[in-house]
This record gives structure tokens, C-alpha cells and sequence, in this order.
């Protein structure tokens, strides 16, 4: 591919196909959806952290009039199978324990038992009679607590996977796994180099903040036909996670893909499907799940609160030559925190020859943790990027040509083993330090501060068909939930491909009886992998469109060409007179019948993701409030199909990075409760809050895309929890090290230096 | 417990339902009348999604008991555009790409909506403190806030023209 | 021959070796190779992606080797979603 290819349709910005409907209040979402005879669900949730089940009566509920049905973790079978799935894999037996608490509960909203009646009130009031009797045992709320010696153990047969650090017991345990990466000689690294700085951050448990609450619909039928309809980042994901928990085939389930409100990563696991699915069979009525916001917060899957000590060296010129770090991260309830992850994106921006990182993944009582863009990369690089800051502010340079003196490129060795391809890292630093904002005078009481910010950006399966209609216009059908517009986008690769206006492409999301397969909408690779099917699907309905003028013109294939929607006479084809789309369309039934373009894709990883953020913050330093004043995202995106969607993917993830560094967590009390699980209390930004956030979208094509695209979705989170801190530091002298910085925190902090 | 007869006004029509004393709004809106465009985030009046105009003030129809419309104006999403003219805040959302995945927008178009009904031509500030009960965690605000703004100058070069 | 990479702190399993040249014309006939030799590897590399000359793939087994490809094994990205 070429970086110099010519675009007519890509680039440009049309209306989303999707959007009126949304505007007007047409579009259905998960809560949206009914049918006749529905019944109405009741989650029973644990009022404890941690404790050992050992009776339910659901006696009294299930004799309750209206009630139709009842269900504890009976209903659930217990699995030891896995489901391999595109970047991770669920643990299957891990993920029905989570949706009904099989023998112990081990957070404070773990479901224990579900209920199905005819109006939401008796549901409600049905769950309420279910008695569960526990024996409670003491929890297990932090890191430090889940480590000390002698602490109450989760789960007793967790074993320590990876590498287990040495002398240390792999079981009992409450570490699921622990992993290092390393290079060179770190400690020759460490005494050589002429400035060492070394601290320990803290980020709390965070929420993604989808403002639509996980909603859906089952319906068992008698024959074991099971429809769903639900909100989704991945229906097929629904599909053979249900049917792998519940032990029944996946040709068994359709899953219809609602609209979607909101996700990124919290809207990939399966809290409700297949409680609603169990609760049908035995109620024979469809039956509807709908999470409160409370329910949300409490056991939906928040992202880990991290603790992560690390310290860099360098050379008095600012060359890095040794890192090493400890990333410690809450799995929640049961294993798997992006600890991993964590560990390669910790230091992945920069050229470090000696390194050391080990990183634990930690159970906890607290809910299951679940990805939330760039899963992993925001609490290490938070971690990184200040002691950078540090460094800069030591040796007296300036924090981006420090940066740009280590900046990782093609060809270096990324700290996770291969080599990089072609990366945006250096010309995103080059666009920071042109843009206006970094050389911007600042208020009083302001200050300045920079990050940069690593993601991989996934590849996985997807689907795509393109179907060429009679009057010319076309359809794309794909098998993604569309979160942020990725359905015009996919609809002005169709143009490109085929000529067609894209307001004559009409693109779909499908569900599982009507596209091929396709992993979930997540990992940045919509517009990559999926777009790539589309791209390909696009190119084969064109293969077919000039095989159809060939058949007109009464010659081979191979003498036409492809024009902008015109196929056109080549060498051997004579003096013919170019076809356009709708002229070939409307033969079709003359020259074979429909034609469908198809394809199906596993592509590789897209690839680096490199992204940079500029925070001005002004300190009110008798508060301790914080606010951003100016806020800039530079961002290497590949290449952007519908730049206004790129850009609000950009926008979109700093103001959760922003609200992340300034003011979110999770704040338990010592039992282990949530005590703030409401948007009152779990204070997510608002209008007011934030400026208007500029961006810079730079280009270096991904050569694995046949347009370059590289995924935008995940980067934009990773620099503003160090962004903010950073800024933070230059407008109050104060190193921060233990997000948020919220105003108590700040004005403590302020009081003591 | 009996369940309460009410007549009110939807979307300039005139019609009756039942409801329970301790419903919503938004319950009637959503389970009774078809409604479904008021979204629930969070049940406690601090997301916006569920937004609609009552009697022209705007409120969050989660905190609004059923009973409490009767014979009163209530407007909706669903309500807000003109027959196949959409409201210049939801074609400049359009436009700007001011939703992603589009849960708040019918809080967010209620909302913009009535503050150019009080304020044709408003501040970033205006904007930013008037829109500041609903929540959008995709976009940043940033194309939201341009779109309303873009919005308000669209309706006072249309009414200069008209004036003209 | 192309040439596997342990860097990623896989040294307990591989009794320190760090890289191994095999022959070998596909991915999959690689690792059985690898794997005969380091039998520790089976259960770490369950949990490992498969880097191609800098591509990850997630399901490498019948990708194509070339004389002085470089091969990492670089572990899944979880995204606590396991």
C-alpha cells in the first residue's frame, strides 16, 4: 500500500446513517425492547463482600403470586470450560459463578438468585422474600491486604500462574498470576545511569460510565430455541458465552444486537443473558433483565485500582538507560486484571535498553474487573509518564524533547518482544511541539503538562457482506454493534470501493443468524478488522459487478477495468462504452442474479497506537479544586475514515481519562460496601467541567490496512491520567502520585508542603 | 391499590392512562404510552437521559410522578422535531457528530432545546452550565457544545430573515 | 532458519536459552519443534500470541516462515476480559 493513496469518499464527513433515529428518539436500545407476556426480572444480591452461602429458601418467593419463576446457581451449571476468544478467552466456569453465586459470594452485589414475575413491583418484591443465609467471612478490599501474610484466601484452589515470584507459595494464594518482562542488565543499567527517580502510584477502581444500564430480553421456546435480544459490544460473544455456560449448542441461540448505549469494554462480558435464558426455560414466558445504575456500579465490571512502584534512569544528556517496575492490579472477584498488559504498554513509548517489570494480577472483593479502553495501559503509563515529567523537570529539558530523544521508532525492538513496523510516536511529539498550545503563555495559578500514551489496538475475527441492489445503491452488513459511527464509516469504504454515494450505501449491523461470524466491537478494531472485511467484501461485489459488464459487452473479464463506479473498457475490450454501477445493476437478473460481495478476516494485531495529550490546569489553592482550562490530543490514528468520529473517539477518552486523574474511584467502607454507586457520588465530568478539547490527527498509514487504518478507540485514554498530574505538578509544585486528585486530596497535600 | 386516571397532553396530544400512584414519568412514558425515546440512566434525576419538557420547564421525567401531569403540557423527544423538519439541534448534532452512541442524545436534544427557547443566544458558558444535569460519556461535550451553539446562530439567522 | 525469541522473561522454561534457529517452514512446525525441546513452555505458551516479524497474531499455527524470520512470543493481551 501506498501513504500517498488518494482518497474521494474516505476522509469526508457525511451523517451517520443511524443518526436521525437517534435524534429523534426512534433508535431502540437494550431497555427498549418487549413483547407479548413478558415477564419481568429480579436480580437477588449479596449485601456482603465476602461470605460462604449456606442456605437459600426460595420457597416463600416462588409462592408468591404473579412469580413465575425462581433460580439460583443450580441453575447454573459449574464449567471448567474456556471459550477462546480473540484477545483473551473467558473462563467460563469463572463467568457463571459471577452471574449466580455458586457457593460463596465475593462482592458486595454478587448475585445469589434471580426471580421472573409479571410486573417489575412483584419482582421486586418477590427477591426480597428470597432468603439467603451466609456465614460471612472478612474481606479482602486492597492489594496490600490481599498480599499480607495470613489473608483470607478467595478462592482455595487459585494457584499462582506465570511465573511465581521466587520463594513465595503459589497456593494457597490470593495472586491468579504474576509475569515478567526484562532486558539487558538492569542493574548495570540502574549504576550507570546519572539520575534515578523511583515512586509508587496508586489509581482507584474506576467505571466505564455507559449511561445506558446492561438491559435485555430471552425467550426459551419449548423446542430449546432461544432468541435474545440485548446490548452488546459482541452478540456472537453473547451467543457462545450463554451457550458454553449453560451447555447447550450455539446454533440453539439467535441474539439480536440492540442499539448501544455506551461500552468501552464494560459491554463484553455476560452478566444478564443467561440468567434471563434460565429464567424463561422455567417460566416458558420471555423475560426481561435490567440493571439499575446501582447494580451497575456494584456488579458490572469496573476497571482494577492499581498499585505500581517504578523507577527509571538516565543519562545526564536525558537518554534512558534503565526502567524497572512492580505492577500490582485488582482482578476483582475473580482472576484476570490487564496486569499484562499493564506491563507491556508500561515503558512501550521509549527505548530503554535494560528493563525489568514484573506485574501481579490480584483477586480482591471487590466485582470483576472487565476491560475499559486500553485495558492495562492507563494506571502503568500514569506511573511512567510522571517520572518522565520528573526527569525532564531534573535535568532542566523540555518534557518533549526528552521525550522525542527516546521516542521508540521503526525498527526498534518493542519492550514486548518484536520489532515495531512503521510508528507515529515521532511525528506525533514533532505535531505537539508545533502546536500553538505547548508554547501558550499560562494563567496564575496554572500550570502545564504532557503524556504520551501506548495501545496495541486489536486484530480478531470479522464478517462483512455487500450486496449490490437493482437501482445501483448498495447494502453493507456487518456483524458489529455500532457504538460511535462505525456504521458510516464502513458505508464510505463501501463508496470508495464501488463509486456509490455513500448515501446510497446502506450499512447494518446483524445478528447472529445473519452475518458471519465476528468477534465483539472492541480492542480499537472496528474500522481495522472489520473494515478490512468490508473493504474486501466491497472489492469482491466489484469483481462481480465487472464480470456482469463483461457479460454485456460480450467479452472477457480481464478486459475491464474499474473507474469510480464505472467499469471501463482495457486493451481488447474494443471501443465499448463504460457501464456505470446502475447500469450494470439494473441487468443483473439478465446476467446472473444478485450480487453479493462477502468476506470473512482474522488479521493480525493492527499495531501500534501512539497518542499525546497537553492539560492545562488551573488549582484553586485555597479549595484544592482543579480545573482544565485547555486540553489538546495529538494522535498517530493511521488513517481516518470519518475524521469527526476519529476526533470524537479522542475527545470522548480524555474527558474519562481527565475524570479518572481529577475525580472518580470506587470508595468502599471497611465491611466492604460501595459507598458511592451513583452518578451523584461517583462524580463523572460534566459539560461544565471541561473546555472544548482540540485535536490533531496525524497520519502514518498502518501498512497491514489496505487504507492505513490503524484503531483510534483505546489510545486516547492512556495520557491524561499523567497529562493532569503533570500539569498538576507545574501549577503547585507537588508531585502527585495517588489518583484522583480530588480537592481534598489536593488541598491536604498543599497543607503539608 | 386503585390505580389513578389521568389526562395530560403529549406532544400536543390529548390522552389518558392509568398509572400506579408511586410511577414515574418516565415509567408511564416508556411502559404505557410506547415512549421509549426518555432514557433511564440512573433513576435518581443525575444523568439527563431521561429529560422532557413539563408545562415548557424543563425537568427529569425519572423525578416526576405520573400523576402529577394531569392536565398538564408534556413534550418529548419524541415530540421535539416538526413533522419531517428536524429541531436545529438535533440536525447540528447531526452535522457535528455530536453523538456517538447516542443514549444521552434525547436528554441532551430536550435540554438544548429549551434553553434556546429561553436564551437564543447563549454563552460556551450558557451552554456548558445549562447542559451540565446530562451526562454524555462518549464525546468529551465538545461537538455537543459547538452543535448548540451552531443551533442557536442557525434559529436567529432564520428569525432575522423572517424579521426581514 | 528462522529464529524464536524468549526475551519475554520465558528463561525458566527455556533453562536460560534466550533464542533457538529452527527450521522449519510454518509457525506450528516451529513451536512442535520448540516444544520438544522445552517441554516446560506447553503452559505459558497457552496463554501467548504469536509475533511474526513484528505482526501479533492471535492464531499463528499455519503462518508461513521465511529464512531470517523473527519470531517472539508475546503474551495475550487480556483486557480483563479472560
Amino acid at each position: 500500500m501506498s501513504g500517498e493513496q488518494r482518497f474521494k469518499y474516505v476522509g469526508t464527513r457525511p451523517i451517520r446513517h443511524d443518526g436521525l433515529d437517534k435524534v429523534t428518539g426512534r433508535a431502540n436500545y437494550g431497555a427498549d425492547f418487549t413483547l407479548p407476556g413478558l415477564l419481568h426480572g429480579h436480580i437477588v444480591r449479596s449485601p456482603h463482600a465476602h461470605a460462604r452461602i449456606l442456605a437459600i429458601d426460595t420457597s416463600a418467593a416462588a409462592g408468591m403470586p404473579g412469580v413465575m419463576a425462581v433460580i439460583t446457581g443450580d441453575d447454573i451449571p459449574k464449567t471448567t470450560a474456556r471459550l477462546m476468544m480473540g484477545e483473551g478467552g473467558f473462563d467460563l466456569g469463572d463467568m457463571g459463578d459471577n452471574l449466580l453465586a455458586h457457593d460463596k459470594v465475593l462482592y458486595q452485589g454478587h448475585a445469589v438468585a434471580a426471580v421472573a414475575a409479571t410486573s417489575p413491583e412483584l419482582a421486586r418484591a418477590a427477591a426480597e422474600a428470597v432468603a439467603v443465609h451466609y456465614e460471612v467471612l472478612t474481606p479482602v478490599m486492597t492489594i496490600d491486604q490481599a498480599l499480607a501474610a495470613g489473608a483470607p484466601i478467595l478462592h482455595d484452589g487459585l494457584t499462582t500462574k506465570g511465573q511465581p515470584a521466587a520463594g513465595v507459595p503459589t497456593s494457597p494464594t490470593n495472586v491468579a498470576m504474576r509475569m515478567e518482562l526484562k532486558r539487558g542488565d538492569v542493574d548495570k543499567g540502574f549504576a550507570e545511569s546519572d539520575i534515578v527517580v523511583e515512586r509508587t502510584f496508586t489509581t482507584p477502581m474506576v467505571h466505564q460510565g455507559y449511561i445506558e444500564p446492561h438491559a435485555c430480553v430471552a425467550r426459551h421456546g419449548e423446542d430449546g430455541q432461544i432468541v435474545v435480544w440485548t446490548s452488546t459490544q459482541g452478540h456472537f460473544n453473547v451467543r457462545d458465552c450463554s451457550a458454553g455456560i449453560l451447555g447447550i449448542d450455539a446454533a440453539k441461540i439467535k441474539v439480536i444486537p440492540s442499539e448501544i448505549g455506551g461500552g468501552f469494554g464494560g459491554k463484553i462480558p455476560v452478566y444478564l443473558e443467561p440468567v434471563a435464558i434460565a429464567l424463561s426455560r422455567k417460566a416458558h414466558r420471555p423475560v426481561k433483565l435490567v440493571m439499575s445504575r446501582e447494580d451497575v456500579f456494584r456488579a458490572s465490571g469496573p476497571t482494577s485500582g492499581t498499585k505500581v512502584r517504578m523507577k527509571l534512569g538516565a543519562k545526564q544528556d536525558g537518554t534512558l538507560v534503565a526502567a524497572s517496575a512492580s505492577l500490582y492490579y485488582e482482578a476483582g472477584a475473580y482472576k484476570g486484571s490487564p496486569a499484562g498488559a499493564g506491563a507491556m504498554c508500561a515503558i512501550a513509548a521509549y527505548r530503554i535498553p535494560n528493563f525489568f517489570i514484573e506485574a501481579y494480577d490480584i483477586v480482591v472483593n471487590r466485582p470483576k474487573v472487565a476491560a475499559y479502553r486500553a485495558p492495562g495501559s492507563p494506571s502503568s503509563t500514569f506511573a511512567t509518564e510522571s517520572l518522565i515529567d520528573e526527569i525532564a523537570r531534573r535535568l532542566n529539558m523540555d518534557a518533549l524533547d526528552l521525550r522525542l530523544k527516546n521516542a521508540a521508532t521503526e525498527g526498534d525492538q518493542a519492550p514486548y518482544g518484536p520489532k515495531f513496523g512503521p510508528i507515529g510516536l515521532r511525528e506525533v511529539l514533532a505535531a505537539a511541539k508545533a502546536h500553538p498550545h505547548w508554547t501558550a503563555p499560562l494563567g496564575a495559578n496554572q500550570g502545564r503538562g504532557v503524556a504520551v500514551g501506548f495501545w496495541f489496538n486489536a486484530g480478531m475475527n470479522s464478517s462483512a457482506t455487500v450486496s449490490v441492489n437493482t437501482d445501483g445503491s448498495a447494502t453493507v452488513v456487518a456483524g458489529n454493534p455500532d457504538i460511535g459511527g462505525t456504521r458510516v464509516a464502513q458505508a464510505l469504504m463501501v463508496s470508495e470501493e464501488l463509486g456509490v454515494p455513500v448515501e446510497r450505501v446502506r450499512p447494518s449491523v446483524a445478528d447472529t443468524d445473519s452475518i458471519g461470524f465476528s468477534d465483539l466491537t472492541g480492542g480499537s478494531r472496528v474500522c481495522y478488522a472489520t473494515g478490512m472485511a468490508v473493504i474486501e467484501a466491497a472489492r469482491d461485489a466489484r469483481e462481480q459487478l465487472k464480470a456482469r459488464a463483461a457479460k454485456m459487452w460480450g467479452t472477457d473479464a480481464a478486459h475491464v477495468g474499474w473507474d469510480d463506479g464505472t467499469a471501463i473498457p482495457l486493451n481488447g475490450a474494443g471501443d465499448r462504452t463504460p457501464l456505470t454501477v446502475n447500469e450494470i445493476a439494473a441487468k443483473l437478473a439478465h446476467t446472473g442474479g444478485p450480487v453479493i460481495g462477502r468476506a470473512t478476516v482474522n488479521p493480525p494485531m493492527a499495531g501500534p497506537g501512539f497518542g499525546l495529550n497537553i492539560c492545562d490546569l488551573e488549582v484553586d489553592k485555597e479549595t484544592g479544586v482543579s480545573r482544565v482550562v485547555r486540553y489538546t490530543c495529538i494522535q498517530d490514528v493511521g488513517k481516518a475514515i470519518h475524521p469527526s468520529y476519529v476526533e470524537g473517539q479522542m475527545q470522548g477518552g480524555a474527558s474519562q481519562g481527565i475524570g479518572w486523574a481529577l475525580n472518580e474511584e470506587y470508595i468502599y467502607d471497611r465491611e466492604g460496601h460501595l459507598e458511592n454507586p451513583g452518578f451523584l457520588d461517583y462524580r463523572m465530568p460534566v459539560a461544565s467541567d471541561l473546555p472544548m478539547i482540540d485535536t490533531v490527527l496525524v497520519e502514518v498509514p498502518n501498512p497491514l490496512h489496505p487504507y492505513g487504518v490503524r484503531g483510534v478507540g483505546e489510545v486516547p485514554i492512556v495520557p491524561p491520567l499523567a497529562a493532569v498530574a503533570n500539569a498538576m505538578r507545574d501549577a503547585t509544585g507537588v508531585r502527585f502520585t495517588d489518583l484522583p486528585l480530588s480537592p481534598p486530596r489536593v488541598l491536604e497535600a498543599l497543607a503539608t508542603d | 391499590m386503585p390505580k389513578l386516571h389521568v389526562q395530560t397532553s403529549v406532544n400536543g396530544d390529548t390522552l389518558d392512562f392509568l398509572c400506579e400512584p408511586a410511577e414515574t414519568l418516565l415509567d408511564v412514558l416508556r411502559n404505557r404510552l410506547n415512549l421509549t425515546g426518555s432514557k433511564e440512566g440512573c433513576a435518581t434525576g443525575d444523568c439527563g437521559a431521561c429529560s422532557v419538557l413539563l408545562n415548557d420547564r424543563l425537568v427529569a421525567s425519572c423525578l416526576v410522578l405520573a400523576a402529577e401531569v394531569d392536565d398538564q403540557r408534556v413534550l418529548t423527544v419524541e415530540g421535539v422535531a416538526r413533522g419531517d423538519a428536524l429541531h436545529p439541534v438535533q440536525q447540528q448534532l447531526l452535522e457535528h457528530a455530536g453523538l456517538q452512541c447516542g443514549i444521552c442524545t434525547p436528554g441532551i436534544v430536550v435540554a438544548a432545546k429549551s434553553l434556546l427557547d429561553h436564551n437564543p443566544n447563549p454563552t460556551e458558558t450558557e451552554v456548558r452550565f445549562w447542559l451540565a444535569g446530562n451526562l454524555c460519556r462518549c464525546t468529551g461535550y465538545d461537538k455537543i457544545i459547538r452543535a448548540v451553539l451552531d443551533a442557536a446562530a442557525t434559529m436567529r439567522d432564520d428569525r432575522s430573515r423572517v424579521s426581514a | 532458519m528462522a529464529t524464536i525469541y524468549f526475551s519475554s522473561g520465558l528463561a525458566p522454561y527455556t533453562g536460560g536459552v534466550e533464542s533457538l534457529a529452527v527450521d522449519a517452514a510454518r509457525v506450528g512446525d516451529l513451536l512442535r519443534i520448540v516444544l520438544e525441546r522445552f517441554p516446560a513452555l506447553r503452559e505459558p505458551l497457552e496463554i501467548m500470541a504469536i509475533a511474526v516479524d513484528g505482526e501479533i497474531h492471535q492464531h499463528a499455527d499455519y503462518i508461513p516462515l521465511t529464512s531470517g524470520s523473527e519470531v517472539h512470543l508475546v503474551p495475550r493481551i487480556a483486557g480483563g476480559h479472560r
